[in-house]
């Protein structure tokens, strides 16, 4: 079986990212990450492969300096990466990530395609149904326990009323909640092994797509300004020097709510 | 403009969130339309008209009968094929996320998402989010039309206006992979268990407890403080704690006088359901925790040393 997995590079500690005034994009210069609720989706892929054989492909688009993350998803334990970088596809919006991303996963034509449950940079919790959609495959969202066997894919996921079960037949696109599992650590050896895994890195028009289709060009929504959040009542912050208990008790009574 | 508004509902009734959207856009554009699609929900449909909607469409299809995603796609791209709405707004939820991504896709619509607040500039429809943790508020636009929206739920309240609707039906023919995913066991509203909603004091405990065992810190405390205990996302989902208790976004939606987060990052899924309590105090870790940017009171510490001698204190303070 074929798992690829869609990771995102994001920036490190979702508290020091800022927007750009001047491009209103993402500043993606400091330093990143793997996305780390698409390290679940790594981590389950690698499970599958353990109970059940199988090879697993991470998939992503981005800078250049989106190699650390793959880095980091080989040294967990994938078998290969494919990363599309592509000046052309900077300032991509969910359609044009879109057009982009279902185009690297069929020239990939895996059985089951993982995502992680939203990016934590954006907040964006909708690619995978729009691959998915683009894909014409079935979709599984927020699965909290996954099960793979006999051509299918089961999944248990909350929603707004509790909790329920979805099946779907392979090939399937499936997002996983970052309840589903621990990741791993990669090993030393685990660490080691990542720069001699097979890498492949392909451009826009290498994977077919049209240029207008994707980046700016080809996104359908924009950031028109951006504005300082409403002003809030001060956060009194304390660190615990063996008081924080006291501390905690003077200022409820203080805000008279003892 | 002519707006049409995803209708979700469960178990008979349309949801909360859903009218709200459907209150906000029948104030932004009078000719608000509304679509319900599901099975036997013909009668479901007329009661939007009290929220504003002049018209629904019905979709009434055994293939719908499930809150799955997929074939509510079919049904949503034919209707705005169609009838030319320029504008789809969906009250965020976990089955309306994926039917506005995967409509997204299908018509090359630009989706925003996350957004607490739709306004017209010069004719022009504006989207407000709160982004990077609420640190910056992005207006965000469409290049083109259809513009796909979701709301972030309970952001608009529900007003019932009266009025009826005009119910009209209109036919979907399903794609063969949208109906390949099937549903075996539909979620229920549990009513077991008390209600957080009215509590005047929550002490809510996350993934930094460590261990279900370690929610007995936060009983006790609770119960000191004459409260009741909640929960993250994250713990429920890993069975620690009873999904009742839940509070964010799948969850409960709560404002007490007293929030006391003990271990919980304070990611956003959890913050919208307490960011309008009354007094927020934090207990984590990790100093840099997003729980910090909008708690009242944060304390960087171990939480298994703080709360029991809060407990402790408070129990001396009350006897």
């Amino acid at each position: 079986m074929k798992i690829a997995v869609c990771v995102k590079h994001v920036p490190e500690g979702t508290t020091h990212a800022r927007i750009d005034p001047q491009t209103k994009r993402l500043t993606r210069s400091g330093e990143g990450a793997i996305n780390p609720f698409d390290t679940h989706a790594v981590e389950e892929a690698l499970r599958i492969k353990e109970a059940q054989q199988g090879d697993v492909v991470i998939v992503t688009m981005g800078p250049q300096s989106a190699q650390d993350s793959l880095r980091k998803a080989l040294a967990m334990g994938a078998d290969s990466a494919v990363m599309v970088t592509d000046e052309a596809a900077a300032g991509s919006d969910l359609v044009a990530t879109t057009n982009v991303l279902a185009a690297a996963l069929e020239s990939e034509a895996p059985d089951l395609v993982l995502f992680g449950q939203q990016a934590n940079d954006s907040d964006g919790a909708v690619l995978w149904a729009a691959v998915a959609d683009r894909l014409r495959r079935p979709v599984l969202s927020q699965v909290a326990e996954l099960t793979v066997a006999d051509g299918k894919v089961t999944g248990k996921r909350q929603t707004e009323f509790g909790y329920d079960t979805i099946q779907a037949p392979l090939p399937a696109v499936v997002a996983v909640s970052d309840a589903i599992n621990e990741p791993r650590y990669p090993s030393l050896k685990g660490i080691m092994g990542a720069r001699s895994k097979p890498q492949r890195t392909v451009s826009v028009s290498e994977l077919g797509v049209d240029a207008a289709r994707v980046g700016e060009t080809g996104s359908k929504t924009v950031v028109q300004a951006l504005n300082d959040p409403p002003p809030r009542g001060d956060t009194v912050k304390l660190e615990d020097d063996g008081s924080a208990a006291e501390k905690i008790v003077e200022y409820l009574a203080e805000k008279k709510v003892l | 403009m002519a707006t049409l508004v995803f209708l979700e509902h469960h178990e008979g009734e349309l949801v909360k969130p859903a009218l709200g959207v459907l209150s906000k856009a029948a104030e932004l554009d009078g000719d608000v339309v509304g679509v319900v699609l599901g099975s036997g929900v013909r009668d479901l449909a007329a009661k939007a008209g009290a929220f504003g909607a002049a018209k629904v469409y019905v979709a009434d299809k055994p293939e719908l009968e499930r809150p799955l995603p997929q074939p509510r796609v079919d049904a949503l791209a034919a209707l705005v094929g169609e009838q030319g709405f320029d504008t789809v707004l969906f009250a965020a939820s976990v089955l309306s996320a994926d039917v506005a991504a995967g409509l997204s896709a299908r018509l090359g619509a630009g989706l925003n998402w996350d957004l607490t607040d739709l306004v017209q500039e010069n004719g022009t429809l504006i989207g407000k989010r709160p982004a990077l943790g609420d640190s910056v508020y992005v207006d965000v636009g469409w290049t083109d039309e259809p513009r796909l929206a979701l709301i972030r739920a309970g952001t608009f309240e529900a007003k019932e206006t009266g009025g009826g609707a005009q119910v009209e039906e209109f036919d979907v023919q399903f794609e063969d992979f949208s109906l390949a995913a099937t549903m075996v066991e539909q979620a229920h509203a549990e009513s077991e268990g008390p209600s957080i909603e009215d509590a005047d004091v929550i002490v809510a405990g996350g993934r930094g407890l460590g261990s279900p065992d370690n929610f007995k810190l936060v009983e006790e405390l609770a119960q000191a403080l004459g409260g009741a205990v909640a929960a993250t996302r994250a713990v429920v989902d890993a069975g620690w704690y009873p999904y009742a208790t839940q509070v964010g976004q799948t969850g409960r939606t709560v404002s007490p006088k007293l929030y006391v987060a003990c271990g919980i990052s304070g990611a956003i899924q959890h913050k919208v359901g307490m960011q309008s309590s009354g007094v927020i105090v934090a207990i984590n870790k990790d100093p840099n925790a997003p729980i910090f940017d909008f708690c009242d009171l944060g304390v960087v510490g171990d939480l298994h040393e703080i709360v029991p001698k809060l407990t402790e204190l408070i129990r001396q303070r009350r006897s």
